[in-house]
Order: C-alpha cells, then sequence, then structure tokens
C-alpha cells in the first residue's frame, strides 16, 4: 500500500472507533461523568471540607488530577478493550485482517481510537470539575504530555488484554480486579506522605502512583515523585507494550491461528 | 499467463496436532470459476483461510496473481475479496458503514469509497436498507452483504465459501446470475459449496479434496465425461409386481407404481425404451435418481478413502 492509502486504512479505523464510542454516549461518556461528578461532591465538597489542605491544596483541588488521570486511564483501556474484544468475538476483525493494512497501522488505528475517548472524558470530568474548585495549571507541557502517554499505555494494555481474552468476563477482570486497586492506591486521594516509610515504599511500586504525580505536577506544581522519573517510567512501559502489541498481531494465535 | 492462484506444496497442522492439509497443489488459471469441494472437515476452508491470511501455514507455498502471500502480503491481499462461510460483521453498523469501511481498510479515497459503496449495495438489492443495523438482514440479505463488502475494492479473485448455504431457491438462483455475470467480466471466482448442482451449473473446473490432499483437479466436463452410468427412476402406469424384470438391465422396485434402472451411458435411451415395451412397462414418467456430479463425487470420495 502506499503512504496515502495507509493514512486512509488508519483514518478509517480511527473513524469508526470514534463513531462507535459517540454513537453508545450513554454507555461510555455519560457513567464516568457521573461518577466523577459524584467524587467531586462527596470527596470534594462534603468529606474533603473537614479534612483541610493536602500538599498545601484544598482537598478537592488536590484530588481533581488523579480523578481526572482515573477517568482517562479506565476509559482508554476500556474503548480498545471493549472494541477489539467484540470484533474478535463476533468475527469483523477478520474485516481487518485480510486487508492489505500493515500491522502497525491496525494498532494506532485502535491506540487513537482509545486515546480519543480517554482525552474526551478526561475533558468532561475536567470541566465538571470546574463547578466545584478553581484549576490553575502549572506546566501545561507536561499536563498534556503525561495526560497522552498514559492514555496511549493503557489502550495497548487494553489491546493486549482484548487478544488474550476469551469472554466478556475476561474484558472486565484487569478493570476491576487490577486497574481500579492500584488507581486508588496510586495517591488519588492521598499523598504518600501520610503512609509510613513501608507502606510509601510499598505504593513507589505501583506504576499508578507515578502516572497521577506527575499529572497532578502538571496541574498544581506538586508531587510525591521525581516527574522525570515518572515520565521515563511511563515511556518505557509504553514503549514494551507497543512491542508486545505488535508481535501479538504478527503471531498470536488467537488472531490467526 | 500468471495463475489466478497457485498453491505448492501447502500444509497445515493444527495445534492439537490435527493435520488439516497435507502437501496440496493447486492452480486456477486468469477468469475461471472453480469449484473446490469436499465433505466436511477436508480442508477446504483451511486453504481458503491460509490464502486470506486468516490462518497461517506450516508450509508451501501461494502466490495470487503472482504475489507470495508470505514476501508480498499486502499487494496479495489487494487481489482478493473473501465472502466467508460465517457471517463476520458488526451487527451494529449499518450496511453503508460495514461497505464503506471496508473500501477503506483498502486505501480507497473518500469519494471513491463512496461511489463503489452506493454501485455493489445497489448491484446486490440492498440500497434501500443501507441505513439499516446489519442485525436487522434477513439470512439472504446478510449474505448479499457480505459479497458486496468483498467486492468494493473491486478485487480480481473473488473467494466465496458456501455462499449459498441457507438461501431459499430463488435467491439461490439470482446469487448465480450476479456470479456469473461479475465471472464474464473477468473476475476469477473460486467456490466452495455442498451444492453440487450449483457446482455443476456454475463452475468450469473442479478441485475435490478429502482429508487434506487433492483427489481430483480437472475440467468439470471431463470429470462428467467419467461417469459412466447412471441410475434413473420410472414411474409406471398401474401396479408394479414384487419382482421387476427388465432383460439386460439391473431394476429395483421402489415402490407400487416406480422402479429405478442403472443404465450404461454408452447405451442409447431408445434401446432402454424398447426394453421396457418388452417387459410390458407403460412408463409415464422418468427423472435422474441423483446429480451426476454428486454420484462421481461420492465414488471419487470412496476410492481416496480405500487407498488411505
Amino acid at each position: 500500500m502506499t503512504l496515502r492509502e495507509q493514512w486512509i486504512a488508519f483514518l478509517t479505523i480511527v473513524r469508526k472507533e470514534v463513531r462507535r464510542f459517540m454513537r453508545i454516549w450513554m454507555q461510555t461518556l455519560l457513567p464516568p461523568a457521573i461518577t466523577m461528578t459524584l467524587y467531586f461532591v462527596i470527596f470534594g465538597t462534603l468529606i474533603g471540607s473537614r479534612i483541610g489542605e493536602m500538599g498545601g491544596f484544598s482537598y478537592i483541588q488536590f484530588v481533581v488530577p488523579g480523578l481526572v488521570m482515573m477517568a482517562v486511564v479506565t476509559n482508554s483501556y476500556a474503548n480498545v478493550v471493549s472494541s477489539f474484544y467484540g470484533a474478535k468475538f463476533q468475527r469483523f476483525i477478520e474485516e481487518i485482517l485480510v486487508s492489505p493494512m500493515s500491522n502497525s497501522i491496525v494498532l494506532w488505528g485502535y491506540i487513537v481510537g482509545g486515546v480519543a475517548r480517554g482525552l474526551l472524558v478526561g475533558l468532561i470530568v475536567t470541566l465538571l470539575s470546574l463547578f466545584f474548585t478553581e484549576l490553575h495549571i502549572h506546566n501545561l507541557w507536561i499536563m498534556i504530555a503525561i495526560v497522552a502517554l498514559t492514555s496511549v499505555f493503557f489502550s495497548l494494555a487494553g489491546f493486549i488484554n482484548a487478544v488474550f481474552a476469551n469472554s466478556f468476563d475476561d474484558v472486565s477482570i484487569v478493570p476491576v480486579f487490577v486497574l481500579t486497586p492500584l488507581t486508588y492506591l496510586g495517591g488519588v486521594f492521598y499523598s504518600i506522605d501520610m503512609l509510613s516509610d513501608f507502606w510509601a515504599g510499598m505504593s513507589k511500586l505501583n506504576p499508578m502512583l507515578y502516572i497521577v504525580n506527575a499529572f497532578r505536577y502538571g496541574i498544581l506544581g506538586v508531587s510525591d515523585v521525581n516527574v522525570v522519573w515518572a515520565f521515563a517510567m511511563i515511556l518505557c512501559f509504553t514503549a514494551a507494550a507497543y512491542v508486545y502489541c505488535m508481535y501479538l498481531l504478527a503471531n498470536s494465535k488467537r488472531l490467526r491461528q | 499467463m500468471t495463475k489466478a492462484l497457485s498453491i505448492r506444496g501447502l500444509r497445515k497442522t493444527y495445534d492439537n496436532g490435527f493435520e488439516a492439509l497435507k502437501g496440496i497443489d493447486l492452480d486456477v488459471s486468469q477468469g475461471d470459476f472453480y469449484a473446490l469441494l469436499g465433505p466436511n472437515g477436508a480442508g477446504k476452508s483451511t486453504t481458503i483461510s491460509i490464502i486470506c491470511s486468516l490462518v497461517k501455514k506450516t508450509a508451501g507455498d501461494v502466490h495470487v496473481f503472482g504475489k507470495s502471500i508470505s514476501d508480498e502480503p499486502a499487494e496479495a491481499k489487494k487481489f482478493i475479496g473473501l465472502v466467508p462461510q460465517e457471517f463476520n460483521f458488526s451487527n451494529f453498523e449499518s450496511l453503508w458503514d460495514i461497505v464503506r469501511n471496508q473500501a477503506g481498510y483498502y486505501g480507497l479515497p473518500r469519494k471513491l469509497a463512496e461511489e463503489r459503496t452506493e454501485k455493489y449495495l445497489k448491484k446486490l438489492g440492498l440500497w434501500e436498507k443501507r441505513h439499516d443495523a446489519a442485525r436487522m438482514l434477513s439470512g439472504g440479505m446478510k449474505r448479499r452483504l457480505m459479497i458486496a463488502r468483498a467486492l468494493v475494492h473491486e478485487p480480481k479473485l473473488l473467494i466465496l465459501d458456501e455462499p449459498t448455504a441457507g438461501v431459499d431457491i430463488e435467491l439461490r438462483r439470482s446469487m448465480w446470475d450476479f456470479l456469473r455475470e461479475i465471472n464474464a467480466q473477468g473476475i476469477t471466482i473460486i467456490l466452495t459449496t455442498h451444492y453440487l448442482e450449483e457446482a455443476e451449473s456454475l463452475c468450469r473446473h473442479i478441485g475435490i479434496i478429502d482429508q487434506g490432499h487433492i483427489v481430483e483437479d480437472t475440467n468439470m466436463k471431463v470429470l462428467l465425461k467419467r461417469l459412466q452410468k447412471e441410475v434413473f427412476i420410472f414411474d409406471v402406469a398401474g401396479e408394479l409386481p414384487d419382482d421387476v424384470t427388465v432383460e439386460g438391465f439391473d431394476a429395483r422396485r421402489v415402490d407400487e407404481h416406480s422402479f429405478e434402472l442403472t443404465i450404461d451411458k454408452s447405451l442409447s435411451l431408445n434401446t432402454v425404451f424398447e426394453r421396457l415395451t418388452q417387459a410390458g412397462l407403460q412408463i409415464t414418467s422418468m427423472r435422474n435418481k441423483a446429480n451426476r456430479l454428486e454420484e462421481l463425487f461420492v465414488g471419487l470420495l470412496a476410492k481416496g478413502g480405500d487407498t488411505q
């Protein structure tokens, strides 16, 4: 295929993915908006007002970056895992496998679809948070870079889950039993300064801690971890996940026997 | 001239150890209408899936219009349009989106993709349904949708894996006409089917695959000429005796008003009727007991089974 043909094929997947999550917006866009609004009301306004400051900011200002990132992570992941597994389940993944598209175009098409949903939900949640607090952006470029990179990484992770999933139950196992606990324990609602040395050390093994804190640094200018180190880690994880996804597309017997 | 499809030494062993293809060779000429027949599990769908890159081969070479599916997969895939056996489209997408997206996957520019989508949805009688979700279609319409989708990038080789399975007779006939029409326009067609009448009616060449081997690969006319004997069923006026006897023939009573007769193809029907008259039988009608190709097919498979 020529470069132009590859570009057209890529745009076709992206358009299809975006139309898919926009078509079912009641399942994809509305639930995170409602859930995060409840978080803002309960943790931010009701409980947060009694907690006082954290990291030099009001509690709601402290939790907003983590909640936005939580929405980006879960939605980027959910978009790719449900879309790609759905295509596998109904066998219309064959439409793509028989076409002359390269594997990288297929993968990037799904990644951009996941990133589009992750960022759109992130934007919706951010706009909703403005009803509860003021946000001042400390470093726009760090904020954009970390949210984009995180979204790409979790889209890739969703793709890996989709390739290995044998049922719709398998699609929800990772978000429920891995992503949610890691996010909750990743410093969304607290600073690890509040923990004992042992648990603070344990928390540093959680990749979500670096993602949440790097994003919080972009908005508030405070972080429990070194931001450069956080970027390096996310970049390494993303590169490794990308290479593995390409390997799966080329070799996995779950796609081509 | 370059073959539309050339297969050499194709083998496929699945992870569970099942050897689906045991080294098949196959050639399909450009413009041909080729039937690939075989019983369930013979290796037809595996062969097709390997050609279309849905299954990985264990060994062997496959070339489509001279392009290797291993070395130049993108170029080879551009030549192929696949109509699979099972429905494989999103039930929630509209017909327009399904066909239009497929054009996009092949890199067709927007305007051309939309023109082609309109052209093939109209040709397959689906234009009025273009905004409907695919799940709303009848079985026959779903089959036609898959044909429209396979044709939207205008492939030179169209592969149809049992395209008329579960389709009513009227629709099947109209699909035959459509396939004849596109074959006449130069598209090479490979068809697998369980309806042997379909293969006999449409195809010029035939390959029979059984237990991973090609047991026959020849011209349809040549194959049918090999049929030495045919069985006819005769209906008679009045009641037949328990023991039907026709001099020089093997006759078997079917019921009180009909019997079957095995007739050598070298014998003229005039001779047959003379003998029937001598036997005092008043024939009111006659018909072929089985499809001619079906008889050959069963015979070839039985022969293949004996030798393995």
